[in-house]
């Protein structure tokens, strides 16, 4: 396909996406605010927003086993790109969502990405959901990340939520609001790396309105040198309903991490547990990998990649 | 070869203060190739702490170490790994996010066969299967993660092997098995060398050598048959004889798939 891009289009990508060249079957790339390739499939239809910058995507009832694709790309510094995409997935399907965005800056002006994601998950449906962020570039210009994901099941869809950004995002504050209907579950999992001076925030309220809903929510998240996070789950319990909101942060050097985990029930039912750890590396760990035959710098390495995997 | 020459540990009595008392107190050691040694003693003698001062967890204030004919005294924990010491904690470390697959490949510095891994795990009374896509962390029992460190050192294969009370916390079939696998290393006699600390008469029993270290010292070293009976074991007949049965069974907890 003749499609024009450079060498740092492709790297970020792969790096957010796992793609390299055009993905098969329905996709959308979005570069620098402008639409790079689209291509729907039979069941899948990617249309422009008519009101808003961005796009719909509907998945026909009973579309199993596909995968969409929506990354988007930003390498134009001073560039602000705000991106609502909708998903709209029918009854009884089985897919894969691929999303995340990629910022090159060389520059020393900020560039920055929000997208707001609208996920209408249908009765019976499974969605898988992975977004990746990710940042690069040797110019001092801040990289900003502000996603908005909302998320609406009907009963008994079941979501899984992965949400990745490991190095590289000078700045992101990013806000989940999720409401259950009855016997659906969302899993909900972020990883989070940042370091030197960057800021992170994760906002989520999660409401669960059915009978038998269920969420749980998985944070795990390394801050390093002078980086700051906050992490600020809200779960909100209104029917006979589960809740797990479980969160473990590494702190490495300066940095500082909050974490304020919620959990507020307004039914008898609900059954909602909320744990929170925050630690350095523990001594005991290094210290066997090192008996393995790894140096203090690779156990250290070793520790945090598994934990953030 | 591994030489203990004047070994000296030393730690404040408290945290800040200037008074030290001592753990390890001018210990000399010899312990040759293909040797089976087991260190035993009262609690509080220095035992543990020798452990680490051979792996270098613990730096010595005086005296030296020398592992095949190299003095290791100064060198760093990974450096003597990599000269082939062992070392299996007497309370391991927990890895958040590590398979236990992982833990092994690391182990072994290499990606291991399945076969392998089976093979490590049997000998110390795990069913791969149940375990090998486990994370090494909380939800594991003390008695499994200590099984999992010691199929760490399995994997490893080391020159000099150090376990630490590999019998804390692991139930009485399990302990079964692992006298059985320290039995197998030691028969090989294929210049590997272990040292075992260890209370348990049938560990102190597979012993070429008995050293007994008490208030830092080596108080005494000899064979099974000249130390056994001053160290207070009651003699329970034969060297392989089988313990009693236990009084409380908990059959359900014991894997019975491998």
């Amino acid at each position: 396909m003749a499609v024009d891009l450079s060498p740092i289009d492709e790297n970020l990508l792969a790096e957010i996406a796992n793609i390299h060249g055009m993905p098969k079957g329905a996709f959308n790339i979005r570069r620098d605010g402008k639409l790079v390739e689209r291509h729907s499939s039979a069941n899948i239809e990617i249309a422009t927003k008519t009101d808003n910058p961005g796009i719909d995507i509907r998945i026909a009832p009973g579309t199993r086993g596909e995968t969409v694709y929506i990354p988007v790309i930003v390498t134009q510094a001073g560039l602000k790109d705000v991106v609502y995409n909708t998903f709209y997935i029918g009854e009884d399907c089985d897919v894969t969502i691929i999303a995340g965005c990629g910022i090159h800056n060389e520059s020393h002006e900020a560039s920055e990405h929000d997208g707001i994601h609208t996920f209408h998950c249908g009765k019976n449906s499974h969605v898988k959901y992975v977004e990746k962020h990710y940042g690069e570039g040797e110019g001092t210009g801040e990289r900003i990340l502000n996603p908005v994901t909302n998320v609406i099941l009907d009963e008994k869809a079941i979501c899984e939520m992965e949400m990745i950004q490991l190095r590289g995002v000078t700045s992101t504050v990013r806000d989940t609001n999720a409401t259950l209907a009855a016997k659906s579950k969302l899993i909900l999992t972020e990883k989070l790396l940042t370091h030197d001076d960057q800021m992170a925030t994760s906002n989520m309220k999660i409401e669960l309105n059915g009978d038998d809903a269920s969420v749980q929510v998985i944070s795990r998240s390394v801050a390093q040198d002078n980086s700051k996070q906050v992490f600020n789950p809200l779960v909100i319990g209104n029917a006979k309903c589960r809740g797990h909101v479980q969160c473990d942060a590494i702190i490495m050097g300066n940095a500082r991490v909050t974490a304020i985990p919620g959990i507020e029930a307004a039914s008898e039912d609900a059954m909602l547990v909320h744990e929170a750890a925050i630690g350095k590396i523990a001594g005991d760990q290094i210290t066997k990998l090192m008996t393995l035959g790894l140096t203090e710098e690779e156990a250290e390495q070793e520790i945090l990649e598994d934990f953030l995997n | 070869m591994l030489e203990l020459k004047d070994l000296v540990f030393e730690v404040p009595v408290s945290k800040g203060s200037r008074e030290t008392k001592r753990i390890i107190d001018g210990l000399n050691l010899t312990i040759p190739v293909d040797r089976f040694t087991v260190i035993t003693g009262p609690n509080g003698g220095g035992k543990s702490t020798l452990a680490k001062l051979i792996m270098g967890v613990e730096t010595p204030t005086s005296g030296s170490i020398i592992f095949n004919g190299l003095d290791i005294t100064s060198m760093s924990i990974d450096e003597r790994a990599r000269l082939g010491i062992g070392y299996g904690f007497q309370q391991p470390a927990r890895f958040k996010g590590m398979k236990v697959k992982k833990l092994l490949d690391i182990a072994a510095g290499r990606k291991l066969p399945m076969l392998s891994c089976n093979e490590y795990l049997s000998k110390v009374g795990l069913c791969s299967a149940d375990y090998l896509t486990r994370e090494v962390d909380k939800n594991l029992s003390g008695g499994e993660v200590k099984r999992i460190e010691i199929a760490t050192i399995l994997a490893r294969d080391p020159k000099l092997a150090i376990y630490d009370e590999p019998e804390a916390g692991i139930d009485l079939w399990s302990f079964d098995r692992l006298t059985d696998t320290f039995r197998d290393i030691h028969e090989a006699r294929d210049g590997r060398s272990i040292i075992i600390i260890s209370h348990q008469e049938r560990i102190i029993q597979l012993a070429d050598e008995i050293v007994l270290i008490k208030d830092g010292k080596v108080v005494e070293t000899g064979t099974p048959d000249e130390l056994m009976p001053r160290l207070g074991f009651v003699a329970k007949g034969m060297p392989h004889c089988q313990l009693t049965q236990p009084t409380r069974l908990h059959i359900t907890e014991i894997p019975t798939t491998c």
